[in-house]
Parts: C-alpha cells; sequence; structure tokens
C-alpha cells in the first residue's frame, strides 16, 4: 500500500461532539427521542476531520464496552418492512442525485427523501417535513440495494437515521458502499424469510456480537438469528474506510 | 473438461452430446501430455478397461517456477494488476487501476471525499489516469445539477486532469468539441478500454468496457475517492460463470436479446459477486457495440463485471484511438468456472423485460397485446450508432409511420455525427436521421443518459406520468425512468421500433419477414 500517498494533511479544522444517544435502551418506550437531536449529529459522517475517531457510544446507544473496545451493538426500534430486489432507484430516485453527499446539508435532504421512490403500497419511510425517519431498523428480501451503485443510497438511509439494515442477501455495490461509508450495518438473516416475518412497526432488537447476532421481534415475541458481520463491523464502527485505516495504523493519522 | 460436466438445464440449451463433442477438440491435443490417459478418461472410458496413470511424484507447485496454475481471464488481470504470479478466487488483493472514470452525478462526491480525506491541497495519484466525463443531467435547467458540472470543471482545471469531456454552452451541444456524452461509450470511442487493464468507474454500469477483454466494474463515492488518492483498490477475486453462446446468430435478434435471456436465466441476482464471461461462435460474431450491450448489463444479473475475450475485432476498433500498449490475456483451457451455461444462439426468439424487473423475461410475441405509449431508444446500452442503424432497418423495412411517440437520444455526440451522416444500407443512401424523420419520430435530441433514469423533471423524455414504454434502456425497476407507476418494457432496438410501428409490443419479425 503507497501509505505515503495517504498521509493526510495536517488538520484543518477540529470538530467535536457529545456521544448522541440516538436510540434509547431496550426497555424504554417509543416514540424515541430522535426528534430533538443536535443538528451536528447528522453531519456526522460528512464533516468530521480526519483525526477524528468515532467510539461506539456516538452511534449506539447501548454497546457494552469493555476495555474501550465494542463487544456488543445493541440497536432497538420500530422496523420497517420491504420485499426483494429493492434497487438504489427506490432507495433514493435519481432525481435527487444532484444532492452532494459529502455536503453536510445535502446529506441531510438525502436522509429525508430516504426510500420516497418505493412504490405507493408501502407507508411513508420518512413522515413529510421531518429530517429523519421514525424507523431505525430496514428488513428486507434478498438482493437489496441492487442497481445504481449510487453511494448515495446507503448515505440516505444512514442520514434518514437507519442504523441496520437485516435482508436476507446484498447486492454487491450497495453492500461495499456501506461499509466504505460507514453509514449503516448491512446484516444478514441466517434463516427464514424475516420479510415475511415482521411487519412495519414491529418493534424490535438487533443484537450483535462477535459470533452470532440476534434479532428479536417483540410485537410477535419471536427470536431471529442472523449471520455475524465479521471484519466489516469494525469498519462500519469507526464510520467507514478511512476512519478505520487511521484507527488501526494503517494510515497514518495527522497529530492534532 | 469442466464444460461437458456443468451442462446447464434450460430450455435454448444444447444437449448433453453436443457438449461433451464440443470438448473433444481440446481432448484431441492431449495426445502431448503426458497424463493423457487422465484427460480423456471421460471421452474413452468404454474402450479402456484397466490401465493404471503411472505414479506421479507430488511437486508442489513452489519447486519451480515454471509450474503456472490455469486461472479464468478475471483471475489473470486480477493477478497481473496485484503484480502475483497466481490467485484465486475469493482472494482479497489490492490491485493496480488503469483508470477511473467519474462523471457528474458521483464525480462532486467523490471529489469531496478526496478533500476531506487526502486534504485540501492534495493531489490526484494520476493527472492521466482519472477520465471525468459529464454526461448524466446536462441539458437541464436544474440548478444543482449545473452546479456539479461546475464542481467538476474546477477539479479538472485543479488537477490539470488531461481528459476531462467538458461542456460550456448547454444550449447548443456541438458548440462544445470536447463534450461526448454517455461515459461508458465515450470511454470506448476515445480509447480508454483496452484489453487486460482494469477500469473503475463510479457507475454500475462501467462493467460495460468488459467487452474489450478488460475488468471493469462499478465503485461507489468513498472507494473512487481512495482511488483518485493512491491508485489502488482492494477487490475480491470473483469466480466466473461462463456463457458459450454458439450458433449463428439470426437476423431478427441483437446483443440485446442475448443479455436479456441471460439475465432471465439466472435471475437478477444470479451473478452476485461474479463475473461473467461471453465466449463462443455468436460472441466471436458480434461486433464491438453489440459486445458492450452484452457486458453493459452484467450488473443487472448482480455480476461484478463482464468479459469478451479480445479479438481481431476488438484490435480492429482500438486502431487508432490508442498508442497505450495492451496486453490481452484470455481464460486457460482448463481454468476453473464455477458454471458453464451453453446457449444455441439460432434458436432464440425476440425477448423483453416486463415490469419491474429486468429478469422478468417474456418472449416479445407474447407481449403483444400490451398497448403501449410511446417508445425510448438511447443509453449506454441502447443508443449506440448500431443501435440506431437497427431501428432504422426495422422503420426502413416497413415504410410506415410511428403510432406513438418515439424518443431518440444517441449516446454521444459521434453517435450523433453518425446519425446524420452515416448510410444506412440499403436505404439507396438515406440517413438514420432521414428515416427517422419520415417515420416520424421525434428529432435526435443532444447525446447525454436522459431518460434512462428519469433524472431532473425537465429533462427530455422523461416519464412524468404513469405512462407505458418501449425503451431500449437497461433498467426497469419502478420509478427507473421517473415516474413510479410507470410501466417500462426493456427491448432490443429492433422490438423497439417494431413496437413504435405498431402501439404494441411487437416482434420485429413481423417487419423483417
Amino acid at each position: 500500500m503507497a501509505s505515503k500517498a495517504l498521509q493526510p494533511p495536517p488538520c484543518a479544522f477540529s470538530f467535536s461532539f457529545a456521544p448522541t444517544h440516538r436510540l434509547a435502551p431496550p426497555s424504554a418506550r417509543l416514540p424515541l427521542l430522535r426528534y430533538s437531536w443536535p443538528s451536528s449529529s447528522l453531519s456526522r459522517r460528512c464533516n468530521h476531520s480526519p483525526t477524528l475517531t468515532l467510539h461506539a457510544t456516538s452511534s449506539s446507544s447501548s454497546s457494552t464496552l469493555e476495555g474501550g473496545e465494542a463487544v456488543e451493538k445493541v440497536f432497538h426500534g420500530e422496523c420497517f418492512v420491504l420485499d426483494d430486489n429493492i434497487d438504489t432507484d427506490q432507495i433514493i430516485p435519481a432525481e435527487y442525485l444532484t444532492l452532494v453527499p459529502s455536503n453536510p446539508e445535502e446529506y441531510a435532504k438525502l436522509g429525508s427523501l430516504a426510500l420516497v421512490g418505493l412504490p405507493s403500497r408501502y407507508p411513508s419511510f420518512v413522515a413529510p417535513g421531518q429530517p429523519l425517519s421514525r424507523y431505525a431498523i430496514i428488513i428486507a428480501g434478498a438482493n437489496f440495494g441492487c442497481g445504481s451503485s449510487r453511494e448515495h443510497a446507503p448515505v440516505a438511509l444512514g442520514a434518514s437515521g437507519v442504523k441496520a439494515v437485516v435482508a436476507e442477501s446484498y447486492a454487491r455495490i450497495f453492500f461495499r458502499n456501506s461499509v466504505a461509508t460507514g453509514e449503516i450495518y448491512p446484516l444478514e438473516s441466517a434463516e427464514g424469510r424475516l420479510c415475511k416475518e415482521c411487519r412495519t412497526g414491529d418493534l424490535v432488537t438487533v443484537e450483535m456480537e462477535k459470533e452470532r447476532g440476534r434479532l428479536t421481534n417483540h410485537t410477535t415475541g419471536k427470536e431471529h438469528k442472523l449471520k455475524p458481520i465479521g471484519d466489516a463491523g469494525p469498519v462500519i464502527e469507526a464510520g467507514g474506510i478511512f476512519a478505520y485505516a487511521r484507527k488501526t495504523g494503517m494510515i497514518v493519522a495527522a497529530t492534532m | 473438461m469442466n464444460s461437458a460436466v456443468m451442462a446447464s438445464t434450460s430450455t435454448p440449451f444444447i444437449n448433453n452430446r453436443k457438449l461433451l463433442s464440443s470438448s473433444s477438440s481440446a481432448a484431441s491435443l492431449s495426445g502431448f501430455l503426458p497424463d493423457s490417459i487422465h484427460v480423456n478418461k471421460k471421452e474413452y472410458r468404454p474402450s479402456i478397461r484397466a490401465v493404471m496413470a503411472p505414479p506421479q511424484p507430488q511437486r508442489p507447485p513452489s519447486t519451480t517456477g515454471l509450474v503456472k496454475q490455469a486461472m479464468t481471464m478475471t483471475e489473470k488481470i486480477l493477478a497481473r494488476a496485484s503484480e502475483r504470479s497466481n490467485l484465486d478466487t475469493g482472494e482479497n488483493v489490492w490491485v493496480n487501476v488503469d483508470i477511473l472514470m467519474t462523471h457528474d452525478v458521483c464525480g462532486p462526491g467523490t471529489i469531496g471525499i478526496f478533500k476531506r480525506e487526502f486534504g485540501e491541497n492534495a493531489k490526484v495519484w494520476d493527472r492521466e489516469k482519472i477520465v471525468i466525463i459529464p454526461d448524466h443531467y446536462i441539458f437541464t435547467n436544474d440548478e444543482l445539477a449545473n452546479r456539479n458540472v461546475d464542481i467538476l470543471r474546477d477539479f479538472s482545471v485543479e488537477q490539470n486532469i488531461k481528459y476531462f469531456y467538458d461542456i460550456n454552452d448547454r444550449s447548443n451541444f456541438r458548440a462544445n468539441p470536447d463534450y461526448k456524452g454517455v461515459c461508458h461509450i465515450a470511454l470506448a470511442q476515445e480509447g480508454h478500454c483496452r484489453p487486460g487493464e482494469v477500469l473503475l468507474g463510479t457507475d454500475s454500469h462501467t462493467c460495460n468496457a468488459g467487452a474489450f477483454g478488460q475488468f471493469a466494474t462499478g465503485i461507489g463515492n468513498t472507494d473512487a475517492g481512495f482511488v483518485m488518492g493512491t491508485g489502488k483498490v482492494l477487490l475480491k477475486v470473483p469466480p466466473t460463470l461462463r456463457f458459450v453462446m454458439d450458433g449463428e446468430m439470426p437476423d431478427y435478434l441483437l446483443a440485446k436479446d442475448l443479455i436479456l435471456q441471460i439475465i432471465g436465466e439466472i435471475t437478477v441476482a444470479g451473478a452476485t459477486y461474479k463475473s461473467m464471461e461471453f465466449t463462443g461462435s455468436t460472441v466471436e460474431s458480434l461486433s464491438m457495440e453489440e459486445r458492450m450491450t452484452l457486458c453493459n448489463m452484467v450488473i443487472e444479473a448482480g455480476g461484478k463485471n463482464g468479459v469478451v475475450p479480445a479479438d481481431q475485432t476488438t484490435f480492429n476498433y482500438l486502431e487508432g484511438k490508442t498508442s497505450a500498449k495492451f496486453e490481452p490475456v484470455y481464460s486457460d483451457e482448463k481454468a476453473k468456472f464455477l458454471h458453464e451455461y451453453k446457449f444455441d444462439t439460432s434458436k432464440l426468439e425476440p425477448v423483453v423485460a416486463k415490469p419491474h424487473s429486468p429478469d422478468n423475461r417474456a418472449l416479445a410475441r407474447e407481449c403483444k397485446d400490451v398497448k403501449i405509449d410511446r417508445v425510448y431508444i438511447g443509453s449506454c446500452t441502447g443508443g449506440k450508432t448500431e443501435d440506431f442503424l437497427a431501428a432504422a432497418k426495422i422503420f426502413l423495412a416497413s415504410g410506415k409511420k410511428v403510432k406513438v411517440p418515439t424518443f431518440l437520444v444517441p449516446a454521444t455526440q459521434k453517435v450523433w455525427m453518425d446519425l446524420y451522416g452515416l448510410p444506412v444500407p440499403g436505404s439507396g443512401g438515406k440517413t438514420c436521421s432521414q428515416i427517422f424523420e419520415e417515420a416520424g419520430c421525434d428529432t435526435p435530441a443532444s447525446p447525454n443518459c436522459g431518460a434512462c433514469l428519469g433524472g431532473p423533471r425537465d429533462t427530455y423524455a422523461r416519464m412524468n406520468e404513469a405512462k407505458v414504454c418501449v425503451s431500449t434502456t437497461n433498467r426497469n425497476f419502478p420509478g427507473r425512468m421517473g415516474n413510479k407507476e410507470a410501466q417500462i418494457y426493456l427491448a432490443s432496438p429492433f422490438t423497439a421500433a417494431a413496437s413504435a410501428l405498431t402501439g404494441y409490443v411487437t416482434d420485429p419479425r413481423e417487419f423483417l419477414r
């Protein structure tokens, strides 16, 4: 690797934010506190400086921390259920690709437009006039994110407040973009068709441990196994490939 | 002898007997091999009763530099690009990139990430290997869309990018000699696609360039930002599905029929994470533009890349387009393919993909009762010179006028010029544009991606209402061309033109016989 070429510039600006508890712990009642976030959290991924290290606590409320390393991640909230072959045009229609994800204001706008391309048989994913979705977790069928390579798709979902997608399988580029940006956890169900087992609005908890994952549907009372996220997990937790590479010393981090 | 083992199950496939005979040409050479009995075991089993292969000492490959591992084309390209002598499917390797392409939709985001991560004053890894092509949202008054082209221009000037195909005067594209149009076709026409190389682009249809026998795939902004700074990318080596298409291509079929046939066979996720290699006498007979149509749509089957082995057709096309040295590679005889599909092209019929999925295949003639509202001929996969020549052939053969609005969007400035300058064979010297005018089509529009992906509301031919369209484009998911309830039938330019003449989805044989 050309680590020399990757050497980041001296930090031009610093940026920090308090850990935002985006999601209530599993015991809490919905609705969650999402609409009262500080606006700076919206731009958490499009504005961080090269030296910023994102900790698990900033993106997930109830991680169990052990020696500073997250060994478990838990996401909790209402789920939004989708069928097979949801392509990126449905996640973010092409007419909105004029928005540039690396621009903080346009990043937020992409979030408000997430899944606006779905056919009318689906309910609204983001309520009109709202910046964020009430749904923290998407449950989908096979081949989620097929079609266009637009990175706007995982960005729009992440910007809308989605923490994780649980699908039967993913299209390759979407999966890679999700990990590269660190926007969302693209998780896979290990058994059954979760998109038939769950309904939009069901209260679910996703728990990820190193070797296994689990989705609990509190509305139906059922538990479902998930495939482990593997080495992609720490990359997403760090906030994407660049942040991960700096955090782990693969590329040299600038000193403040 | 993979091909003999991996017969597939579907209707148009050649039967097993033929499959075996097709592999015997390789077997006939095997008399030169010391282990020929092994090699020929399958074919000659009835006549050999008790022969034991001579014992061979186990020799690990590492004991000699001469031992070569059989590899597919894709594996070979990635091995060379990662400076490895061989590699295996599933390995993750750092690959040196030959060309990175970006456009007005994903370029600004890629540039944003590049600057954020490498610094405001950082320089790209190689100003001659980054190709920037505005093509998606050009002829629109959308301010953000216009701004995005400005961002590309500022960056190209700042970085002294050698290949930036700019447009300043949107009122008349011809006043912009540098402007090309649809990136994938411009890449080919400008000589950026070369056998054996690695080409990445921030667009899923970057796989189009596989037609040149190279590795080409689409990536996101973040990966592209990384490539922009380093010239490298981490890739997993994909296994290969091989599609052997033999037989003479009937004159009513086009490459679009072949790829829609294949996607219908393996579904929109059938090649996810995989490479698709196209070979056989049919593929060898295809022009470069038709090969592009094949490779362009591998992403519609989830494919990582598609490849056609380079041959004289490829070299002829490249003549005069590039002075760069390139070295084609080919799959070894004994390369491992995940699966091999065989098609007898002569038995195929014109097909369409019905709404709302590219794998929703049906025979065109089965859809003859589907009334349509419009026809669209354009895009990277269906707006090349030969696509318009094919449409013109149908209009010429019928001599009638279209019954529904027919929109024509040439992919590039070069294609547009061909429509006005190239005589259509058998027409007595008429050009495509004359034939289209006589048939009552809309005047060919300014070259760009157009309504293939909807785009801003004022995009020419965008489907703003829930209508039915036969289109030569590559996707028909809900809302792809604009309106979410609109229905898109993907079809070849032959089928699209035939449908325009009747107002229904129509098998082109109605006009070609």
